[in-house]
């Protein structure tokens, strides 16, 4: 078994309203910066031992599927790396 | 026979759901959700509240919690299950119903009254409106919006399966009247078999005729046949 920390990433799918990011980049742009979109997103990151870098990301992918993304609104990316 | 008002950690809508019901003669029973539903369950209650705080997804966590296997089990034998403001975001987190209820429009949580029509009165929840009946019912939520892509919500819409969708004083749907900005001003829908339903509105908070209107009421009595 190797140490591998898998990196879930999960974003509203593109279409999908998000009043949090549009809130925040109202806020970026009152304190004076210029910007075209923001968009928010949320990640997780997973230390897990696994037999190698296709079996973290199977796991983490299943994480994601099972409870980490909604996938009616959400898509989302899973990266592995050696810890 | 008892209709099970299933109380997560976080639940605050339980007791008041139980009282609304019992005000209707109905028999409501709180049921821990650790404690699995009882045998002589005869409807489903997933009330209001902020289960485990809303964290991650509004819903999510109790979704996933081991009682609710029981209540998909009840629902595919044809129990009534009814989820009410975080009860349908757990009933569409469980996929007991399709759609996400997410962040409102607003970016804010939104307390008060609004009005809903009535989309489809040949359900058992709303059997007791007239299509097209305009009620007022309160919403009290930050993630409310209803949201499902326009393929889906068109076959929704052709399956009869929205009951109730926000709307004018006068029964008119536009995008004023939406409080969240959900899809379809979409407030409640069928999951599967129309025995299965989920709405935003709170119709326990007006049932009891001594603290006000009872537009409710006619929601909460579809447990009259079962209970």
């Amino acid at each position: 078994m190797t140490a591998y920390t898998a990196t879930v990433t999960v974003r509203l799918k593109r279409g999908v309203l998000d009043p949090e990011a549009e809130t925040t980049q109202r806020a970026l742009e009152r304190l004076g910066f210029s910007l075209e979109d923001l968009r928010s997103a949320d990640t997780f990151e997973i230390d897990l031992d696994a037999t190698d870098e296709d079996d973290a990301h199977e796991r983490a992918a299943d994480m994601a599927e099972r409870l980490l993304a909604n996938p009616t609104i959400h898509d989302y990316e899973v990266e592995v790396d050696q810890r | 026979m008892t209709v099970a008002v299933v109380q997560f950690g976080g639940s605050n809508c339980d007791r008041d759901t139980v009282q609304a019901l019992a005000a209707l003669g109905i028999d409501g029973e709180l049921v821990w959700h650790e404690d699995g539903l009882p045998p002589e369950t005869s409807g489903i209650v997933l009330p209001g509240g902020f289960s485990y705080g809303d964290y991650l997804r509004a819903g999510a966590m109790a979704a996933r919690s081991p009682i609710m296997g029981e209540v998909e089990r009840a629902a595919a034998e044809g129990t009534p299950v009814l989820g009410i403001c975080n009860g349908a975001q757990i009933g569409c987190e469980a996929a007991l119903t399709p759609g996400a209820f997410t962040t409102n429009r607003s970016a804010r949580f939104q307390c008060e009254h609004v009005h809903l029509r009535v989309e489809n009165a040949d359900t058992p929840w709303t059997e007791r409106y007239e299509e097209g009946e305009v009620l007022t019912l309160p919403i009290a939520h930050g993630e409310g919006r209803y949201e499902i892509d326009d393929d889906r919500l068109a076959t929704l819409a052709a399956e009869d399966r929205i009951l109730f969708r926000y709307c004018e004083a006068d029964g008119a749907v536009t995008d004023a009247a939406n409080p969240n900005g959900s899809t379809g001003n979409v407030a409640a829908i069928t999951g599967d078999g129309d025995h299965v339903a989920v709405m935003m509105p709170h119709p326990e908070r007006v049932t009891l005729s001594d603290i006000g209107p009872t537009d409710g009421q006619g929601v909460l009595r579809s447990f009259e046949q079962s209970a």
